[in-house]
């Protein structure tokens, strides 16, 4: 199996997507002649050409609009924003438009439409640049939303976020575009709303997903290495729907949960993961469940702040180590 | 120019005679609270809808609006049941009771909605003139907005993007003047509204909205430019609400004696002028015309109010396609 970053898969999906469907076109700031901004595009406006590869002017509602007008009449936009923190500027059209639409119309337009890009911090950019998204956007009924980094993953998430009839976000990672993995050549589909164990283990349960899913798995190798812990990691990779089913097993099995989450943990989606755990396995928890996120404050621009505020491979570790009466 | 020819006065009349009937009806209905939500009647504002929409290809060319969206999908061909049922909440109106007031849909008839946030549908307009581009059909949309949507960033946006890749859109402002209750001139420092276009390099028209004759002659023309260059126009629609901006306005902004100065221009009086003096119809062809639309607005009404309301499985349908 060919190993390719995550840039790389994301663009073979992409490519091979459009391939497939003439109806489907790109469109966001630097997408075409630049390569897109983290070059996630590169070489498709080559590939394709400007009808299909389509450079905006910096209007985020409107050409995120643009999209959920375009899916409406029956194409399949895959809008990029050149980060999540500029879809702020957009979250009208995502969520009073593309989220509502099929709901609003009794069933009648559809909104088949992508809308991707990095999402949360990534070194000193400051508080402006460095915002997980997904903590707001799971709140609203109508979306799909994606969040993965691993290459294959992405790759096959992607598909299916583009073939999907519904709106789809899908949040990747500005400091990952380089991350590599092994990744299937060609047809490789991943289903929306399906979770994968990313490390078997008995005795936590931790979840994890995009940047802090690294984070996780190292934290994980150490406790095991250093003290003796076997953590179970499960990466939902999409946000919504989630897999429960996949959660709630592995919860009864070890009898307690960590969530981590890059992001605000104040009314976050860990929230979300933690009630519906402690409401459908009460009785299997042997500990209250524990939540490792941001610290709650703007993100600072000094580095060394930065790293602290994110959340950190000992605050995971302390987190499990709680959970297991062992702090 | 392409006026109307003499035989489209009458259905033109019939046509905006139902709109105004109808809202007069739904007020009426929603006063004896029949119904609940916001409620924007579109008296006052005929001449617009039926002027442009007989301008195009019904069921062809596309439209959206925002939430003054009673009157529009008539004139596409929506039956007045379909519409009232829907504001009743009923399972038989359009959208089966989701929509409400604000949110008329066809697909069929490719009626976009019906949309609540001010100017949101704007950039939703230059996504399906996109579409037309991209699939290079010979197709145009209609846009209508409120002359307050004008001050909204979106509403920039979009129209920049539709000229810059020349989408044909034509982008409506249906100008009563008001948007609530502040006054454009309050909010928009441009005498003439069309002037707006001239930032986007686009072309900028003025239309009297009232005059359904001047407003459909133009339109033709417009909608056919449009269709032939694929390039976007904005048009200022100048015409009036003669009702508050919903049932809940009490109209302190503006006097007594502005509404009935505009009364005497009312769109329906102004036609029917026409009609009287090229002698197509007599007084007694206008009663009888009032007589049936009465009654096709109250078969609307009992088809409504005896329509089921949706089940309760509905709240989970539509969510999602493909699932359920
Ligand atoms: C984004 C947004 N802000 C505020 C409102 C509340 N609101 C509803 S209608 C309206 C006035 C709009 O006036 P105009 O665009 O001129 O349309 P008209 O009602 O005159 O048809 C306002 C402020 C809204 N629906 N959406
Ligand atoms: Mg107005």
């Amino acid at each position: 199996m060919p190993e390719l970053s995550l840039r790389e898969a994301l663009n073979e999906a992409l490519s091979e997507e459009m391939e497939r469907d003439e109806d489907i076109f790109v469109m966001g700031e630097e997408v075409a002649e630049y390569n897109g901004a983290y070059k996630v595009t590169k070489g498709m406006l080559d590939r394709f050409g400007p009808e299909r590869m389509i450079d905006s002017p910096i209007s985020e509602a409107g050409f995120a609009g643009l999209g959920v007008g375009a899916a409406m009449a029956g194409l399949r936009p895959v809008i990029e924003m050149m980060t999540w923190n500029f879809a702020v500027q957009a979250f009208d059209q995502i969520i009073n438009h593309a989220a509502k639409m099929l709901y609003m119309s009794g069933g009648q337009f559809n909104v088949p439409m992508v809308i991707r890009g990095p999402n949360g911090a990534a070194r000193g950019l400051g508080a402006q640049h460095s915002q997980c998204l997904e903590h707001m956007l799971t709140n609203c009924p109508g979306l799909k939303i994606i969040s993965t980094v691993i290459p294959a993953d992405a790759k096959g998430l992607m598909k299916s976020a583009i073939r999907d009839n519904n709106p789809v976000l899908f949040l990747e990672s500005e400091m990952l575009y380089g991350f590599k993995g092994e990744v299937p050549e060609g047809e490789h589909i991943i289903p929306i709303g399906k979770g994968d164990i990313k490390r078997e283990g008995t005795d936590v349960t931790v979840i994890s997903w995009n940047k802090a899913l690294l984070q996780t798995l190292d934290a994980a190798a150490s406790l095991a290495a250093e003290d003796g812990i076997n953590v179970e990691v499960i990466d939902p990779r999409t946000l919504m729907p989630l897999d429960e089913e996949l959660i709630f097993e592995s919860v009864r099995k070890t009898n307690r949960l960590v969530v981590v989450e890059e992001g605000w943990g104040v009314s976050s989606f860990g929230c979300y993961i933690t009630d519906r755990v402690t409401t459908e396995c009460f009785d299997d928890l042997d500990a209250p469940p524990a939540r490792v996120s941001n610290l709650f404050v703007p993100m600072p621009f000094n580095v060394t702040l930065e790293k602290e505020v994110l959340p950190t491979e000992s605050r995971i570790k302390e987190a499990v180590k709680k959970v297991l009466y062992k702090d | 120019m392409p006026a109307p020819k003499k035989d489209q006065l009458i259905p033109f009349y019939r046509e905006m005679l139902l709109a105004r009937r109808f809202e007069e009806r739904t007020g009426q209905l929603y006063v004896q609270q029949k119904f609940n939500g916001f409620c924007h009647l579109y008296i006052g504002q005929e001449a617009v809808s039926t002027g442009c929409l007989n301008a195009i290809r019904k069921g062809e060319d596309h439209v959206i609006s925002a939430y003054r969206d009673h009157v529009q999908p008539m004139v596409l061909g929506m039956t007045p049941r379909e519409v009232m049922a829907e504001l009743l909440g009923k399972s038989t109106g359009c959208v089966k009771g989701k929509g409400g007031s604000m949110h008329m849909f066809s697909k069929d008839l490719r009626y976009y909605g019906g949309h609540g946030i001010v100017g949101g549908q704007v950039p939703l307009a230059t996504g399906i003139g996109f579409k037309i581009k991209y699939k290079k059909e010979d197709n145009v949309v209609l846009c209508f907005l409120g002359d307050a949507a004008i001050n909204q960033g979106q509403f920039h946006e979009a129209l920049n993007m539709a000229a810059v890749w020349k989408l044909p859109c034509l982008f409506i402002i249906e100008n009563n003047l008001y948007g609530m209750g502040t006054a454009i001139n309050r909010t928009c420092a441009l005498e003439n509204l069309a002037d707006r276009a001239k930032g986007y390099a686009m072309r900028g028209e003025t239309v009297d909205g009232r005059d359904v004759v001047k407003t459909y002659t133009k339109m033709t023309e417009l909608v056919e430019w449009v269709r032939k260059t694929s390039e976007p126009v904005l048009i200022d629609m100048q015409t009036y609400r003669l009702r508050g901006h919903s049932m809940s306005d009490p109209g302190h902004y503006r006097t007594k004696e502005e509404v009935t100065k505009e009364r005497e221009r009312d769109c329906l009086v102004l036609l029917q002028d026409v009609i009287l003096s090229k002698k197509l119809a007599t007084e007694s062809d206008f009663e009888h015309w009032d007589e049936e639309t009465m009654e096709v607005v109250e078969d609307a009404i009992t088809f409504a109010e005896e329509s089921p309301e949706p089940d309760a499985s509905e709240i989970w349908t539509d969510v999602f396609v493909d699932e359920n």
